[in-house]
Formats: C-alpha cells, sequence, structure tokens
C-alpha cells in the first residue's frame, strides 16, 4: 500500500490522536498528538502497515514555542518501498517520551543520541547513558540555548572542555530577521 | 603450656561444596578487556568494553563518540554552501559521496532534485561510484591487513592514488574534495578526465582480479570469514542495516534501484546480494559491487551527454541565479548578477520553510540528510543519518560467543567509518 | 668531492673506523630511524597510511614501522581532531612513550582545531602535548607529511646529547647548594 494509504489506516485506527496526512516533497508525514502513545502507534505501523524498518530519529529544538521539542520517527517499509513520517510533541516539563526499543532495535542508539545531544528522557529504554559525549558530562549540546563554543566543564581523569575561540560568534546570515541589515553576517551581540 | 587448637573436620558435601566454590572462582572469572580508542584493529577511534571467559567474549560494550565534532550543531550555523566541506569529512574514505549526497538533499528541499542537467547526473554519478570503489578498496585492504594480509592493503592503496589522481583532476583536492555545489557542480570536469576514468577502469579491472585472486578462495580467508557474525534478515532490517551489510544478510535492497536518484534508472547494473549473512558474505558483496561500479562507469563514459571533453557545451549547473553562483564576467558587468552574488554568498541559497529525508546509497550504507528548514539560507536543523553509527549497535549483539582473535574480523566486514559514526 | 659533515668520512683514507662525537653519533641513529605511532584519528590517518604505501614511500626515511603500541615509538604522529573526550586518552598515551618522544601535529584539526569550532573538539594538541612540528593542510598531502619528516630528522640532528645543563652540574656536583 502506498505511504497515503497507510497514513489514512494510521487515521482510521487512532483517530482524533493522528492528523491529517501531509505532503511535502512526495514525502507523506503524520502528527501524533500524544507523545505517549508513540510506543502503540509505532507497533501498529510495524505490525499491521508492514514498517519493519526506522530510518530515523531526529529530535528538533523549537526554543521559544512550547511544547519545545519534537520527535520525528522516518519509517520504510521494505516490502512496499513506502515510507512515511510520524512526528509529535513534547513539553519541556516533562521532557519524556516512550521508548520504542521493542518495536525495532535500532531505536537503541538513536534514543541514547537524542539523550545526549537534546536531553529528551526515554522511559522503558534499558540503557539509557549518554553516547557520544562522556558520562557526567553536564549540559545537552544540540539544545539551542547552549552556544556552539560550548561551555568550560571539568570533570577530573575524564574530560574537560574549554569554550572554543569563536570571536564574537559564528559568522551567519540570520534568516527572517526582516530587513537586509538584520540578516546581514556579522558579529551579534546577546543583547541583540 | 598447652594451647587448645580447633579442627574442623568437615563432611564429604561441605567438601564437596567448598570444591566448587573454588572451582567457580577459577573458572568463573571474567576479565574485562578495553579495546581502546587507540587501537589498530579497530578502524578508528572506537572503544569495545569487552568482558571475556578465556578466549571467548562474553559481553561487549561498544563506546563511541571520540570523534564527535558536533557537526549537527555546526551545520545550524552555516549557509547550506558553508556546509559542503563538513560533509566530506563525514565518510573520508568516499568524500565525493557525501557531497553527492549533501549537495541532493538539499536540491530536494528546493525541488530541484530532479531537474538537474544531465552531464551535471553523470558526472554526480561518476563521482558517487568512483568513491564506491575507493572506500570498498580502503575497507577491503584495511580489513585484510588486519587478519594478516598485508599484500592486499598495498595493492588497493596503488589504485586508491590513481582515484585521488583522478578525484584531484575534478575537483582540486585529493581527499576533501567540497565537488558538488547546490544546484550543480564546483565547476565541470577536465577535457581528458573521461579517457584518464577509463584508463583507470582498465588497470583496476586487473587489480580487483588479482585481489581476489589473493583472497576469496584463500584457504586461511574463508576459514577465518565463514560463519563469523552471522546477522539474519529479520536481524538486519531490526537493526538498521543499510548498503552492503543489509545486502550480505539477504535483503535485497538498494537505493539506486529501490529509490532511484540522478541517472541510475538510464544505467545497467545489478546489485549483489548475500545469502547467509555472516562476513564472507559481506565481504562477497563488496568486492562484486567493486565490480559492478566499473559496470556503471563504463557505461557513464560512453553515454555522458557532451562527451568527454563538452563538445556541445552542456552545462553543469542549474542557470538559476538564485541557486548558482552567476559567472564572474556577469557579475563584474551586469548589475543583476551582481545582487545574486551577493544575495547567495552572505545569505545562502533562500530555502522554502519545509522539512525533508533523503537517503543516498553510500559505500558503508544509507547516509541521509533530515533537513528542517524555516525559510533561508541557514537550516534550522540539520540531522545526518549515519550508516557507521546504526551498524556499530550490532557489535553488543553480534561479538558474544566470537573469541578474541574474530574481533577484527568481525569489524573488518562491518566496514564503518568513525568519522561518520560519531559526526 | 667533499662533503663537509661530521660523520662523512672516505675509507681509502680512514680505514674502517670512524671518529665522530657522541652527539653526531647517535643524532644520525635516532633521526634516520624515526618510529612513528600514529595516532591516527580522522581524515588526516588515510593520508598518513597513503604516506606509508607504496607511491609515497615513509620507508625510504626508515619510518616504516608504524608501531602502535607507544612503548616502541619515537614519534607520535596526531593525524585528525583531537575531541575532548579522546584528550585524556591521548595524553595518556604519549606518557607511555620512552624518551626522547616528539610530536608532530599533522593537519588542521591537531594543529589549532581546525574548522571544527565547536564544543567537542580540542583545539590544538599543543595544549596536551608539546608538539615539535605543525603540518598545515586539511589534509595536508602526503608530500607535506614526508617534509616535516625531513624537518624533523634535521631537528634531531641538532639535538645536544647533554639537554638539560641541571643534569650535569648535579652530577659534576656543583649544584649542591
Amino acid at each position: 500500500m502506498s505511504a497515503l494509504e497507510s497514513a489514512n489506516q494510521l487515521k482510521a485506527k487512532f483517530g482524533d490522536l493522528i492528523s491529517e496526512p501531509a505532503e511535502f516533497r512526495g514525502e507523506i508525514s503524520v502528527q501524533l498528538a500524544d507523545a505517549g502513545k508513540i510506543f502503540e502507534a509505532a507497533l501498529f505501523a510495524k505490525q499491521t502497515l508492514g514498517y519493519d524498518f526506522l530510518v530515523d530519529i531526529t529530535s528538533v529544538d523549537n526554543y521559544g514555542e512550547d511544547p519545545r521539542w519534537t520527535l520525528i520517527y522516518h519509517l520504510r517499509s521494505m516490502t512496499a518501498n513506502t515510507e512515511l513520517r510520524i512526528k509529535t510533541h513534547v513539553g519541556e516539563e516533562k521532557s519524556e517520551v516512550p521508548s520504542v526499543l521493542g518495536v525495532w532495535r535500532s531505536a537503541n542508539w538513536h534514543e541514547r543520541e537524542i539523550y545526549d545531544m537534546m536531553g529528551i528522557r526515554f522511559s522503558g529504554h534499558p540503557d539509557l547513558r549518554r553516547i557520544l559525549m562522556w558520562e557526567g558530562y553536564p549540559y545537552y549540546p544540540l539544545r539551542k540555548d547552549f552556544p556552539l563554543a560550548g561551555k568550560p566543564t571539568d570533570l577530573p581523569n575524564v574530560a574537560f572542555t574549554k569554550p572554543a575561540p569563536l570571536e564574537g560568534g559564528p559568522f551567519v546570515t540570520v534568516p527572517g530577521s526582516g530587513d537586509a541589515i538584520g540578516r546581514e553576517p556579522r558579529v551579534r551581540n546577546p543583547e541583540e | 603450656m598447652s594451647s587448645v587448637q580447633d579442627i574442623e573436620i568437615r563432611d564429604s558435601a561441605a567438601r564437596a561444596a567448598q570444591a566448587a566454590e573454588e572451582l567457580q572462582d577459577a573458572q568463573g572469572e571474567k576479565m574485562v578487556l578495553n579495546m581502546g580508542p587507540s587501537h589498530p584493529a579497530t578502524h578508528g577511534v572506537l572503544r569495545i568494553v569487552l568482558e571475556l571467559d578465556g578466549e571467548v567474549i562474553t559481553k561487549a560494550d561498544p563506546d563511541v563518540g571520540y570523534l564527535h565534532r558536533g557537526d549537527e550543531k555546526i551545520a545550524e550555523n552555516m549557509t547550506y554552501t558553508q556546509f559542503i566541506p563538513y560533509t566530506d569529512r563525514l565518510d573520508y574514505l568516499a568524500p565525493l559521496a557525501n557531497n553527492v549526497a549533501y549537495a541532493l538533499a538539499v536540491e530536494k528541499l528546493l525541488g530541484i532534485h530532479d531537474k538537474l542537467p544531465p552531464r551535471c547526473q553523470y558526472i554526480r554519478v561518476m563521482c558517487a561510484e568512483l568513491a564506491r570503489i575507493s572506500a570498498h578498496l580502503l575497507g577491503l585492504g584495511a580489513f585484510a591487513m588486519d587478519t594478516g594480509a598485508v599484500t592486499v592493503f598495498l595493492l588497493t592503496f596503488t589504485e586508491r592514488e590513481k582515484i585521488y589522481n583522478l578525484a584531484e583532476a575534478a575537483s582540486g583536492a585529493r581527499l576533501t574534495t567540497s565537488y558538488t555545489r547546490i544546484g550543480g557542480l564546483f565547476r565541470d570536469v577536465p577535457p581528458n578526465w573521461c579517457d584518464q576514468v577509463r584508463q583507470f577502469l582498465k588497470e583496476f579491472e586487473v587489480a580487483l582480479a588479482e585481489a581476489n585472486t589473493l583472497l576469496t578462495r584463500n584457504r586461511i580467508w574463508v576459514d577465518r570469514l565463514r560463519d563469523m557474525g552471522v546477522v539474519s534478515k529479520e536481524m538486519a532490517i531490526d537493526y538498521g542495516f543499510s548498503g552492503p551489510n543489509l545486502r550480505g544478510s539477504g535483503v535485497n535492497y538498494d537505493l539506486r534501484k529501490n529509490q532511484p536518484y540522478l541517472c541510475y534508472k538510464d544505467l545497467d547494473f545489478d546489485i549483489p546480494v548475500g545469502s547467509v549473512g555472516d562476513c564472507y558474505d559481506r565481504y562477497l558483496v563488496r568486492m562484486e559491487e567493486m565490480a559492478q561500479s566499473i559496470r556503471i562507469l563504463y557505461q557513464c563514459v560512453d553515454k555522458i551527454p557532451g562527451g568527454g571533453a563538452n563538445t556541445t557545451h552542456e552545462p553543469v549547473n542549474i542557470p538559476d541565479g538564485k541557486i548558482t553562483l552567476p559567472s564572474k564576467q556577469k557579475v563584474l558587468s551586469s548589475m543583476e548578477e551582481l545582487i545574486h552574488q551577493f544575495m547567495l554568498v552572505t545569505e545562502g541559497v533562500n530555502c522554502p520553510p519545509g522539512e525533508i529525508y533523503f537517503g543516498h546509497e553510500n559505500p558503508k550504507g544509507e547516509l541521509g540528510f533530515y533537513i528542517n528548514s524555516r525559510g533561508g539560507g541557514v537550516p534550522y536543523r540539520l540531522k545526518i543519518r549515519a550508516p557507521s553509527f546504526i551498524n556499530l549497535s550490532i557489535l553488543g549483539e553480534l561479538l558474544p560467543g566470537c573469541m578474541i582473535s574474530d574481533v577484527p574480523v568481525v569489524l573488518g566486514s562491518l566496514d564503518f567509518v568513525m568519522g561518520e559514526s560519531d559526526r | 668531492m667533499q662533503t663537509q659533515s661530521d660523520y662523512a668520512y672516505d675509507s681509502k683514507i680512514e680505514g674502517d673506523i670512524i671518529v665522530t662525537r657522541v652527539d653526531a653519533a647517535l643524532n644520525w641513529f635516532r633521526a634516520n630511524s624515526v618510529w612513528p605511532m600514529p595516532m591516527g584519528l580522522a581524515c588526516c590517518a588515510i593520508e598518513l597510511m597513503a604516506v606509508g604505501a607504496s607511491r609515497f614511500d615513509i620507508s625510504r626515511f626508515g619510518s616504516e614501522v608504524m608501531r602502535f603500541s607507544p612503548r616502541q615509538a619515537d614519534c607520535m604522529i596526531v593525524a585528525g581532531t583531537v575531541t575532548y573526550k579522546m584528550a585524556a586518552v591521548l595524553k595518556r598515551v604519549y606518557d607511555q612513550m620512552p624518551e626522547p618522544k616528539w610530536v608532530i601535529a599533522m593537519g588542521a584539526c591537531a594543529s589549532t582545531g581546525g574548522m571544527y569550532r565547536s564544543y567537542a573538539v580540542l583545539q590544538g594538541v599543543d595544549n596536551i602535548v608539546p608538539v615539535d612540528l605543525y603540518i598545515s593542510g586539511c589534509p595536508p598531502r602526503p608530500e607535506a607529511v614526508l617534509d616535516a619528516l625531513m624537518k624533523l630528522q634535521e631537528k634531531i640532528s641538532k639535538m645536544p646529547l647533554v639537554q638539560d645543563i641541571n643534569i650535569v652540574k648535579t652530577l659534576s656536583g656543583k649544584n649542591q647548594s
């Protein structure tokens, strides 16, 4: 079945929790209103709809918006050769989502990486520890309020970090800032 | 002076229990061995904490992240074109393939990935296939060297030097090419490049045959690789395998055939698929993939629009001033091109808001880019779906039961690279 | 053809005996058999392997044996990006090398952090180990690595035997107070 049909079947099963399928550049994505139900949705997608391959789990930090975290699950059906994207949102206070490790075993390291980089916890994950940074690193690097240069830390006998010399910040355009002067790449002071 | 000494004579059951406990102590002691990040056989900076019972591994816990450079955070602070050099250094054995993958991902976001000029598509396919040969050669060479067959390493490196010559002629750099741009290529290939490719292919067929004679039916090689590290079909799909690892386990899935991009639809090639899923199958799949790449390359140099020297002046870039940099003469003489140049360099390619995922058949697996854009020239979130990261997660399940000397065999057959795994 | 060198000799004149200074002999031995310990971390490691391969032969400089054990190596070639997570390991490996030892920082990432100005990358390996040579390039061409090796050989050949004058004073009893 095509991706659109699977999305419609998902909507039929879960009703109001699933939004209307959206299409962009040939990809179908649906939104799951309640992140707590992601395990059931994933299980349904694998067992009934045939999405046996988890391509990727991504997290996005919507800094300044509520809910802050968006989790995006890319699924693929090897037999039907179709792809589906399930998006779900989590608020910052909760920051916890059920793990889909029971559905696809490749979710193990994906979820560990999201915990490491964003700080979203996965309940039911047997071994949720940092994977790219070291145990004991106090920050979550990929959050929007964490600077690119990093913050100084020191864990004796393990690792230390110092902020990288960026001399005023990455000189890059800030898109959508109105006029061209707002968008030009230059040093940006925090007050701006 | 007499002293009282207590002597305990236990009955046979107690003595037997005591003896069993001592035996358990002697047998049950497991050694924790740290196969550290600085190790010749770990193909980069991978740390595996092994728990050994004698020579047999009982638990394996891979520890990655020793090359985590923060690429995804850097991408949020760079325009799309500025990020291209970072993609070179992901899978640094096949930088041309990474460049093609990233350029196609951004072009999908723009909606132009199927509107590229045909010459550009053919050159990109040639770059991707040359990168595939290069990566498989090094994977094979390092794999053979770790198991003891050192000759193959030098053989494969000689062929890789020829590929480096081709990459240098096309892009200017041996390793970190940064050859593609959004909407096309950095520049067209030199006029005699296709002849050089043909010459290389002739020589490479001979070298590939030589590597085959050295390894494929070699008694020691087969004994070491057969039935080692078996990954079943279901396990491969469940663990998110892709690329030669997935095909070695018997799943006939190749992104070039199943989700074709560029001009792969017009080219004639086969997909090698394994049957057992052991290390030998994965090795055979890679060898055959190199042979198929030779086939693809021969077809490309024959069919490339404009011929090798581009006698009909086919374009290699999309002629849209908002995506591709205009030519320098126009920039210096005409106002419109000057504005385009200024906007592209300072603010980057203006991408529509939205999100896409694009997976590319890299030599190591499926390199995917998820780009979440909120408009403008800088991505809001760029996630790199690294095949090596996902392939490594199976080590915790694959290594227990093997012996220590099988670890380089399993690692080499999985063929991962840490630059991609840790990003 | 006359060559001005401490240890050149003409066997017809001097026979089979060479008379030279200990410094010159030791430095000649050390310079022409620098056994590198490749701390190959990232892309520069691939160019380092290419230096060791047959086109840019490193073995003609005496450095073919890439000893992965620090106890058996002279020179640690840090090839690739050093992250903070790897820094502690690198320092430990460096400490395990016996004297005399040298460090070559190969590539932009090892010299200064390169193009990775981020939270996870050590901005230059000279923050943790003393570096003798910096090779620029991303990655440096294999010819550049060989040039660096030659410069290292020159540096070694100028090394005095007695490197710490305090040792001499202590041994000769002058530094008693």
